[in-house]
């Protein structure tokens, strides 16, 4: 029988230490809505949507009442719109049409995000494929809760340049299309390298193309659980250290599943996935920064921090793989920089930079995120940021992305506000040295050696 | 049989448990167990309890306790049980 222990161990998490449940994502196939035309595309789009998803918000509530632990988002992903909309596409204002037939829906149905205005152009773009991405910047200005994302590289299949350098030009024209809201439109586009099908977690989720006509996933949170847990463990060895992250992550993990498993029964939607990401908020003590400083850096950024955070997100993935039957998604520590006050903190200390950014996102899941960067930064410099990225993805067989977001007007060492889960941040500087003629070439870079495995 | 968790933290006064016990049995909750402790005057009790047969849903149950908490001076949360099951039982 359960004791008064353990009951206080848990409510301590939620109410102390900001553990929650992050969101609850139901994935939906829009496979079956294509159609040559455009209005007929975007009724069966929000009615598939609708069908799966009207009980959503409610059922997330009721559960969060019942288990005392609150589910802070509810969000939608589909099928990548340049599949669904090729056929009834022809300009990428058509591709505007189905952006905003998407966010309307988001709207009824009550949910926090829907994404999945995405393309998958690892190897090459088809022409639906380049009109979606043509038309992100124009979505994201005119919409308010579509996420998008690119998928421009994979380990099997390399990466692909031109694609790069069409979206260092897309996130310059996504920042000026919304200059008016710090260039908010870029928070909510995700350019990846061997981006996973069943990612429950904003901006860069979609419904894959290898996934049923409908999921649940979920993704957890509790970096200030771990941070606490650690408060503990001053003095000892690593470990010590791994043991106490390993069962926190365990704990935390089963919470998740938990939920998965009965939002699943409830809404008669099968359970895909737990991701086990460790995913910090604004809120003082809810920080991968201050998890990776308890661990005995002054300051993230600070000659040991990418061993650390290695480290850190081994352990959540060995606690957390045992908690759930099924694990996918991102499953690594994420370190956006707006997200996370301890990483804002030692942006502004002066201990963190984009390098070092870069350095850690090879060890971790999932790149350089809600990273605020010079207005003047031009879109070759944001397509090799991106190249960079990738090419760390494509030949560490890990997922890697960029969330970069040019504010126009700033400059380094001004601050720029998002709001609420996605926070604040301080423009940090980026190399101005050029690369354009490299960024510039065209064609792809092909797969690296050890992706030829048959 | 699905339980029910009810925890009661806060300062001590007199009659925490004859208020919490009393609108239970009100609302046809039958108490399985009570633990509790007091921890620096502060006071802390946990209860399992069966709330099927309840007059009351759970979210009423629910918002209910934690109006009685108010009025009492300490909070009162009800959970079920598999949160904490599956969170310390393998």
């Amino acid at each position: 029988m359960i004791n008064i222990f353990e009951v206080n161990e848990t409510n301590k998490m939620i109410e102390q230490e900001n553990f929650d449940v992050r969101t609850i994502t139901i994935g939906v196939s829009l496979f079956d809505c294509i159609d040559s035309d455009l209005d007929v595309t975007c009724k069966k789009i929000y009615d598939k949507i609708y069908s799966y998803t009207k009980d959503q918000v409610k059922v997330g509530e009721e559960i969060s009442k019942e288990m005392g632990i609150p589910i802070v988002n509810k969000r939608i992903s589909v099928t990548p719109i340049s599949l669904v909309g090729g056929s009834a596409c022809k300009t990428p204002e058509d591709f505007v049409k189905i952006a905003k037939t998407l966010d309307q829906l988001a709207h009824d149905v009550g949910v926090n995000f829907i994404g999945g205005y995405s393309a998958i152009v690892s190897k090459n773009m088809t022409k639906a494929d380049e009109l979606l991405i043509r038309s992100i910047p124009k979505a994201l200005a005119e919409t308010e809760l579509v996420c998008s994302s690119v998928n421009i590289g994979s380990t099997k299949t390399g990466m692909n340049m031109d694609a790069i350098k069409l979206m260092g030009e897309v996130v310059k024209e996504t920042a000026d299309l919304t200059a008016d809201r710090d260039a908010i439109g870029c928070a909510k586009l995700v350019i990846f390298c061997n981006a996973p099908d069943d990612n429950p977690f904003m901006a860069g989720a979609f419904h894959g193309v290898t996934e049923g006509d409908a999921v649940i996933n979920v993704g957890v949170s509790g970096p200030g659980v771990v941070l606490e847990a650690l408060k503990h463990a001053h003095g000892k060895d690593f470990g010590e250290l791994c043991e106490i992250i390993k069962k926190t992550a365990f704990k935390i993990t089963r919470v998740g599943q938990l939920v998965a498993r009965e939002a699943s029964k409830r809404l008669n939607i099968p359970f895909g996935i737990v991701d086990l990401s460790l995913a910090p908020t604004p809120a003082i003590g809810d920080s991968i920064a201050d998890v990776l400083q308890e661990m005995g850096l002054e300051r993230v950024g600070a000659p040991g921090t990418t061993a650390a955070l290695a480290m850190l997100n081994d352990q959540v993935k060995k606690g957390g793989i045992m908690a759930s039957s099924y694990v996918g998604g991102l499953s690594g520590a994420f370190i956006p920089v707006s997200e996370d006050q301890g990483m804002i903190d030692a942006v502004n200390v002066g201990s963190l930079t984009l390098e070092k950014l870069e350095a850690m996102t090879c060890v971790c899941s999932v790149g350089l995120d809600m990273i605020a960067i010079p207005g003047d930064t031009s879109a070759a410099t944001i397509s090799g940021v991106i190249a960079d990225e990738a090419a760390i993805g494509m030949i560490n067989q890990k997922t890697t992305a960029c969330r970069l977001i040019p504010v126009p007007g700033k400059k380094v060492g001004d601050l720029v506000e998002f709001g609420g889960l996605l926070g604040y941040a301080p423009i940090m500087p980026v190399n101005t040295f050029d690369c354009s003629e490299f960024v510039g070439r065209g064609g792809r870079i092909p797969a690296p050696i050890h992706s030829f495995k048959n | 049989m699905k339980k029910t968790i009810i925890t009661v933290v806060g300062k001590d006064t007199v009659g925490i448990i004859a208020k919490v016990c009393t609108y239970l049995a009100e609302k046809n909750v039958n108490i399985l167990d009570i633990s509790q402790t007091i921890v620096s005057e502060y006071f802390n009790m946990m209860m399992i309890v069966d709330a099927n047969n309840s007059s009351v849903s759970f979210a009423e149950l629910s918002d209910e306790l934690d109006g009685l908490g108010k009025e009492i001076g300490v909070s009162i949360k009800a959970q079920t049980e598999d949160i904490f099951d599956c969170m310390h039982r393998i």
